[in-house]
């Protein structure tokens, strides 16, 4: 360490104004996600590769930034990932952390890169929180949040009279999130929940559950979970005659891999909310393509797309600052200017953290629809970025109140 | 007259019936456990990966050659079984002269790279595979899919007949003698060394099997076995280690206990076996059904 300061140093002196263009500025990015559990899928390595794509695309090295990306598996949970986070800001001189799907885990390392002022990008996550009571001047949530989702997904069922819900709730603060904003749109457009049943995180078997949600005659069945509990929740209703008997399934939050495991057979008809489609644009499609290369054939997520914009966005706010060292101001540069890249076309991010672009009302293929694999929605409606998030107005967040 | 917090009894009879039909997976593949650990005396903590093995091995029998689920039933097994048999021919067996904690070490890690293997393959998020009995019967107090009433049959029938095999058979008699004195059976003449490889090969096709019935119901993904394979080891910990009719009773019993849970307090669902599992080690260590050595 000392050696390296003497040399530093020397380096400064022999070089004072000759070099001050050529050294580069280095920047770490530390991908953490699930690398091998239940949501390695829709982020994952694909994520890792996202981060590196969008590092190659802004033309880093031309621009005079080093930058490296590592990558780390936070195994969904909370200890490992502050962990995890601790020693990347600590030791290895990690600028900033990006992806991180799983609430309860990025809720954590929110905290944590606020104590060590660093940069947070936040796209895997849905807990709305991370931009509402527990907002900080390091994080910024990228891809969608859960308020998205239930404005989107739960609003156009209320309207088209889905009007008695049942929730079956992950048993963490992703879900209770979820149901809580679901809930708040139920009911602020007429409607009302029957019931709802806690379910913990990873489990196998709903058939009991649903058996609930099926005894309460709620018209909907709202599922607030994510990944494989999604995935075994919507087989199992299947199995189960849940919507044979009349009612109908909202799956809240439904990534393209889950519509990938579960098959258009069982899939199809589902509505959605998302951030990003691969198949909606030929800038989608191009890095679509790019991405399938890559990754064995596989189509990016909106997570995985969001990794990319949100690292896009966060290389030019330390090419502006000429450093990534002090993290709250790279993040108040990275709301100060204006966001557009070819994925999530041009937007903001906002006092709260919030980056505001459209979301999209998708439906499901049936399998004659569909020409093969990942050729799975179709575009319902387009909700425009100023409607499509939580309003600065309704915010907990005390960023918000204090400007 | 029976009404329970709340819940009437016809909704009480559909959720034992469930807990039924979950309690057949766990019996299954505790059955399979306690048949290796009493014979071989090795935890075989790769049972979770050759469960998730036996459906993807339906999955691909599928995909790849066109055999239908009541193929795979039988097909996938027994594929299953001979890759277990090879491994227990080359690796397990240059460690029975060990402790058992080696034995379980081996068997943890292969389970691991398995699982790295197949999520490297077809990733984390799982396959889709159809339910080869759509459909149901309407109970009057639930709804009863045609496949789940499968399951629980099936399930019983193997059950009971490895019970019966083993307990009451001339064959599940020399088993047992070549558990307690393996030379003196040798003597016999006897040869204990196939009998194990076949016996390590039936306890992991017992697995498989499991995961051919999980394919419809559940998702088939390499995760599959690593959720399920902790909750099994709590099933025969507490029906007794090396217990057959044990691992049936409490694969059964649990699964339904499990379910009542599910109504009750649903957020304690996932523990609530591994509480029973600490008030049965304190109150009877060897576990309900097993004798103290």
């Amino acid at each position: 360490m000392r050696l390296a300061a003497i040399f530093l140093a020397a380096s400064c002196l022999a070089g004072a104004g000759a070099a001050y263009a050529a050294d580069p500025i280095p920047v770490k990015i530390g991908v953490l996600n699930d690398q091998s559990s239940l949501y390695a899928d829709l982020g994952g390595q694909g994520s890792v590769w996202a981060a590196k794509k969008a590092i190659e695309d802004f033309g880093a090295a031309a621009k005079g930034l080093k930058v490296d990306v590592i990558f780390a598996d936070h195994q969904n949970k909370a200890d490992v990932g502050t962990s995890v986070a601790r020693q990347w800001y600590d030791v290895d001189g990690v600028d900033a952390i990006v992806d991180t799907p799983n609430s309860g885990v990025a809720l954590a390392v929110s905290g944590v890169t606020k104590e060590k002022n660093k940069v947070f990008i936040n796209s895997g996550a849905a807990t709305s929180d991370l931009t509402g009571k527990a907002c900080t001047p390091n994080t910024v949530h990228w891809t969608y949040d859960t308020w998205a989702l239930a404005n989107g997904t739960g609003k156009a069922i209320v309207k088209t009279g889905g009007n008695t819900w049942f929730f079956l709730t992950a048993d963490y603060a992703f879900g209770h999130a979820l149901e809580r904003d679901t809930e708040a749109v139920v009911v602020a457009n007429g409607g009302k929940v029957l019931g709802k049943v806690r379910v913990p995180l990873n489990n196998a078997d709903f058939s009991s559950f649903l058996l609930q949600a099926q005894s309460s005659k709620a018209k909907i069945i709202g599922l607030a979970n994510a990944g494989g509990d999604t995935i075994n929740s919507i087989k199992q209703a299947a199995e189960y005659g849940i919507v044979a008997g009349g009612q109908n399934l909202a799956g809240l939050l439904i990534f393209l891999t889950d519509v990938h495991s579960l098959g258009l057979k069982t899939a199809q008809g589902l509505n959605l909310t998302a951030a990003w489609y691969w198949d909606q644009t030929d800038a989608n499609r191009k890095f679509a393509d790019e991405f399938a290369k890559a990754n064995g054939g596989k189509r990016p997520t909106m997570v995985q797309a969001g990794v990319y914009s949100g690292v896009l966005h966060y290389l030019k706010a330390v090419e502006a600052l000429k450093s990534a060292k002090d993290g709250a101001a790279v993040v108040a540069e990275m709301k100060k200017i204006p966001t557009d890249d070819p994925l999530f076309g041009k937007g903001e991010v906002r006092a709260d953290g919030r980056h505001i672009h459209p979301m999209y009302l998708y439906q499901v293929k049936t399998p004659a629809e569909s020409k093969g694999p990942w050729d799975y929605y179709t575009l319902k409606a387009t909700i425009p970025a100023n409607e499509a998030f939580r309003p600065l107005s309704e915010s907990d967040c005390p960023l918000v109140k204090k400007g | 007259m029976f009404e329970l917090l709340g819940i009437p009894p016809q909704a009480l009879f559909g959720q034992l019936l469930l807990g039924l039909i979950n309690g057949a997976f766990y019996a299954m593949l505790s059955l399979g456990l306690a048949v290796i650990f009493g014979l071989l005396n090795v935890i075989n903590f790769t049972h979770g990966a050759q469960y998730m093995m036996g459906a993807f091995g339906a999955w691909m029998l599928l995909n790849y050659l066109g055999i239908p689920f009541w193929g795979a039933l039988v097909l996938s097994p027994l594929v299953v079984a001979v890759i277990g048999m090879v491994i227990e021919r080359t690796l397990l067996r240059r460690l029975y002269h060990l402790d058992h904690l080696y034995g379980l070490l081996l068997t943890f890690g292969l389970a691991l790279i398995i699982e790295g293997l197949f999520r490297r393959q077809y990733g984390s998020s799982g396959l889709p595979y159809d339910n080869p009995l759509p459909g149901g019967t309407n109970l009057g107090f639930m709804f009863l899919p045609n496949y789940r009433g499968f399951v629980v049959v099936a399930s019983l029938v193997v059950c009971l007949a490895t019970w019966y095999v083993i307990e009451r058979t001339k064959l599940g008699s020399y088993l047992r003698a070549a558990t307690e004195r393996p030379d003196l059976v040798q003597a016999f003449g006897i040869d204990v060394p196939r009998m194990i490889t076949l016996t390590y090969g039936f306890g992991v096709g017992l697995a498989a099997l499991a995961g051919v019935l999980a394919a419809p119901a559940y998702q088939v993904s390499p995760t599959m076995g690593s959720n399920l394979i902790i909750i099994v080891f709590a099933v025969v910990v507490i029906g007794g280690m090396g217990s057959i009719m044990g691992a049936i009773v409490t694969g059964f019993g649990l699964g339904v206990i499990e379910g009542l849970t599910k109504v009750f307090y649903p957020e304690a669902s996932s523990t609530v076996i591994f509480v029973i599992m600490a008030i049965v080690l304190m109150v009877k260590p060897a576990g309900l059904f097993g004798t103290a050595k």
